[in-house]
């Protein structure tokens, strides 16, 4: 399949502190995609060369075959869901929404016919005459998507879009962006520091580090196969046990694990550590998170997190011996 | 809360208060009782209010002020817009700061050595006069200052630079996502503007407007330096009626009537001055 | 496009600058009238401005005048937002609103009515007369920026200061104040400059002795003169000096 969006050695800002790194990423027609990362590790940037706000210093970037690299944000097959919305606050959410149709050149009946329809797909169709801050954040959300949707875009670029809302809000108008991206069919690149809300959405993660790629896969995939170290360690918990390798294993000192020449270290999910095997280590921190209990306990020089049943008997201090399932250790090179 | 806290509280309000009464609104007062009882006659009268309308240099005075401050007022706002967006979004960003301070710096001269200094640039054997006619551009000297342009100059200069101040921050303070989310949405630079960016600062506008409007009308120094007495504005009749005749009944009426303009300013601008924001 | 804005925002700068920039040439002018063509540079004005009595007492005058009325106009300020923030007064509302009146009413109204209500009382005009005017015209400003900075964070900060023994009185003395630092010197500050400048309730309050305005304004009557041009410079140049002092001070720790 054909790449919608080919992202071709792109890098911006050299100098102090380079802001993009050499990015190279082809995007499918159709899909979610996250880009996650840290605050300052570029995430941002990317999305505004997507959109047309920022020329990048070097590269280009094709969006359904077109080059678009110095292409005004208006003439682009994008259109981009701002952080703060950006709705405009002298004006109705109807004519927000009808606002792209209206500098095309459409007429009043036609646009408002149009902006209703749309309303009525993200679930605010009784919202069309109110003001902006006459709506809840959550709707203003909506808005914001709803207006970006009407101009029809090949890629809707969404920044940070659940940042602004509570935490509940948030899970739940996650369900609804995907279920609003799978009715319009439109690719969706989202960009979020949430790791969950990024496996939550994403049918493809891309994690980035410093203006670079550190990994870019399904969620299932980027999880339990990480790349990079940066990535085991931000998209969800591990421990990392650094290791020599010798004949084709990594010796560490929870034990040796299959591993090529180059490998530095394993890292460890937690759920994949368990109480009852031959590891010797000495429990140093304990905490009931309800439907589990998270164990620190200290192996050799390393701290090895544990996830064990709620009931489990465990304390701080106890010495126990750890069990690790070598299936799924992740394997780092860096 | 108790009675003891309370009488603090009033202890620290009341000098301020005080102060207020005794400076502002008795004077305030005397003015307006002064104004009743005019000069060389017994007991109450509305003649110096009368006089107003039957004296046509006085109405003239008004509709003079009026004229001019409304002339201030628009060209002031029409030139610092521009002005101030060219600094908002054009300027880079670490160069804003300085052509801020610089574009306000004359700010800083006191107001009279401003109006006078501009006396220079327009007198007859001024600057300008006597740069056009070296350069053979004007045969003789033409009058420049002692003119009403010669007045609306010395306000829209000082009126520029505090409205370039005021709408400079009412753009900046504009997210600016709202021009970016204008663009992506396929409006021109021109549209932007229409749609978006001027509807949003027109609050901001309003309110450097009516300032440029109750300072201009209220001010005597500059008609009086660049002016010059061959049209008279009404702060400059107000002083006359002090300096000259020694009418305090006139001056008092002439001062409440150009309060009452400015109120009337102030109910045609409020609902502008109040607008809700988001 | 971005030629063409360059070109307005310089023309504006031009327009900006060209009377200032008039003024400050011919104030080194070496001949009697500061116009074209330019003599110089010569500082006989500038010596004639420093050895002229009148200008200087006016400038003290000013200086006397300034300091004491901005500092009567901040403690006014400063008591009256106090306690209006922290106490809650019968008819808050409708007393701020008369302490913030003055501010929409011109000087020339307000030096009126103060010469009027001086002359029914006998109050002789005077500097003291000016000064009673610039804390009229200034009190309304302190007390706005000062209420504006009276949040609930220091209401906690003086709750605490109360709970371990301290008074009113010193409690205003050694903590809000040094907290209020910031707004006190912005509206202190303020406050001068506007008195500084002040022309007309100074011209209409004092007789002999006035300030460093309206003796410039008595200058003007003999036209045109290098030596008014050295005095505005002058004044100019003090005023840019304390608008740069303020700038470091008072913006100085903002975040940009």
């Amino acid at each position: 399949m054909t790449p919608l969006v080919s992202i071709q050695q792109v890098s911006h800002g050299f100098g102090a502190g380079p802001v993009l790194q050499d990015v190279t990423l082809d995007l499918a027609p159709g899909s979610y995609t996250v880009l996650l990362g840290p605050s300052g590790s570029g995430k941002t940037t990317l999305l505004s060369v997507l959109g047309g706000f920022l020329t990048p210093e070097r590269g280009r970037v094709l969006i359904g075959g077109q080059d678009c690299t110095a292409l005004a944000p208006a003439r682009r097959p994008t259109a981009t869901v701002f952080q703060d919305y950006a709705l405009f606050p002298h004006m109705s959410v109807g004519a927000n929404v009808g606002f792209g149709l209206r500098m095309r050149g459409v007429g009043r009946a036609e646009r408002d016919r149009a902006a209703r329809a749309m309303l009525e797909t993200v679930g605010l169709g009784e919202a069309f005459a109110r003001k902006p801050h006459q709506l809840s954040g959550g709707q203003r959300q909506r808005v914001a998507l709803a207006r970006a949707l009407l101009v029809e875009p090949a890629v809707l670029l969404l920044d940070e879009p659940l940042g602004a809302l509570d935490l509940k809000l948030r899970r739940q108008m996650q369900d609804e962006l995907k279920a609003i991206q799978r009715r319009v069919g439109t690719a969706f690149i989202h960009v979020t520091h949430d790791q969950e809300e990024a496996m939550a959405l994403a049918d493809h993660i891309v994690v980035m580090n410093r203006g670079r790629i550190e990994d870019e896969g399904t969620p299932e995939r980027v999880y339990q196969r990480p790349r990079t170290r940066f990535t085991a360690t931000f998209m969800g918990e591990s421990s990392i046990l650094p290791g020599r390798t010798a004949q084709g294993a990594i010796t560490t000192a929870a034990g040796s694990f299959p591993a090529p020449p180059e490998a530095t270290a394993v890292a460890v999910r937690p759920e994949h550590v368990a109480l009852g095997g031959d590891i010797p280590a000495t429990v140093i921190d304990v905490v009931f998170q309800g439907s589990y209990k998270r164990v620190t306990a200290r192996v050799g020089d390393s701290d090895v997190l544990a996830r064990v049943g709620a009931e489990t008997p465990v304390a701080a201090g106890e010495a126990v011996r750890l069990a690790i399932d070598a299936r799924h250790v992740i394997v780092l090179r860096d | 809360m108790s009675a003891s806290v309370n009488r603090i509280g009033w202890a620290s309000v009341s000098p301020a208060l005080l102060w207020t009464l005794v400076f502002f609104a008795a004077p305030f007062a005397a003015m307006a009782l002064v104004s009743l009882s005019p000069k060389g006659e017994d007991g109450w009268s509305l003649a110096a209010y009368g006089q107003f309308f039957t004296n046509p240099s006085y109405w003239r005075a008004l509709t003079n002020s009026l004229e001019v401050t409304l002339a201030v007022t628009v060209l002031s706002v029409l030139l610092a817009y521009p002005f101030a967006w060219i600094l908002a979004f054009l300027v880079p960003e670490r160069w804003q700061r300085l052509a801020l301070m610089l574009a306000v710096l004359p700010f800083w001269t006191s107001y009279v050595v401003r109006s006078y200094s501009w006396l220079l640039v327009l007198a007859e054997k001024g600057v300008i006069n006597a740069s056009l006619t070296s350069l053979g551009i004007l045969g003789e000297p033409v009058q420049l200052a002692n003119t009403r342009m010669a007045t609306v100059t010395g306000f829209v200069h000082f009126f520029v630079m505090l409205l370039t101040l005021t709408i400079y921050a009412n753009l900046k303070q504009l997210s600016p996502n709202y021009r970016k989310a204008a663009a992506d949405l396929g409006a021109s630079g021109l549209q932007s503007f229409v749609h978006v960016i001027l509807p949003l600062t027109l609050p901001g506008i309003m309110v450097g407007a009516f300032l440029t409007f109750v300072l201009a009308i209220g001010d005597y120094i500059t008609p009086q330096i660049l002016g010059g007495n061959n049209e008279l504005l009404m702060p400059q009749l107000i002083m006359m009626q002090i300096g000259r005749r020694g009418d305090f009944a006139s001056a008092s009426a002439l001062s409440l009537i150009l309060m009452a303009v400015v109120t009337v300013a102030y109910l045609v601008c409020a609902r502008w001055l109040k607008i809700e924001r988001t | 496009m971005r030629a063409a804005a360059y070109l307005y925002a310089l023309a504006i700068y031009g327009f900006i600058f060209l009377p200032v920039a008039v003024l400050v040439l011919f104030s080194f002018q070496g001949t009697l009238f500061p116009i074209p063509p330019f003599n110089g540079p010569s500082l006989r004005w500038y010596a004639a401005v420093l050895s002229d009595a009148r200008l200087t007492a006016g400038l003290v005058n000013s200086i006397l005048v300034a300091l004491l009325s901005s500092a009567l106009a901040t403690g006014l300020g400063f008591l009256a937002a106090w306690g209006f923030a922290r106490f809650h007064l019968p008819g808050s509302a409708l007393l701020r609103g008369i302490i913030t009146l003055p501010l929409t009413v011109s000087y020339l109204i307000i030096g009126m009515g103060l010469l009027i209500f001086f002359n029914w009382i006998g109050f002789p005009k005077s500097l003291a007369a000016a000064g009673i005017g610039h804390v009229v015209i200034n009190l309304p400003l302190c007390f706005a920026i000062l209420y504006s900075q009276m949040g609930e964070n220091q209401a906690n900060i003086e709750r605490a200061a109360r709970d371990l023994g301290a008074s009113e009185a010193k409690l205003l003395l050694l903590v809000t104040a040094p907290m209020m630092w910031p707004a006190l010197f912005a509206a202190f500050f303020l406050s001068m400059t506007f008195s500084w400048d002040e022309f007309v309730i100074s011209f209409l309050l004092t007789r002999f002795d006035t300030t460093l305005p309206v003796e410039i304004w008595n200058m003007l009557r003999a036209g045109l003169n290098p030596k008014t041009n050295a005095v505005g410079a002058l004044v100019f140049g003090v005023s840019v000096v304390l608008a740069i002092v303020f700038e470091l001070i008072a913006f100085r720790k903002r975040p940009q």
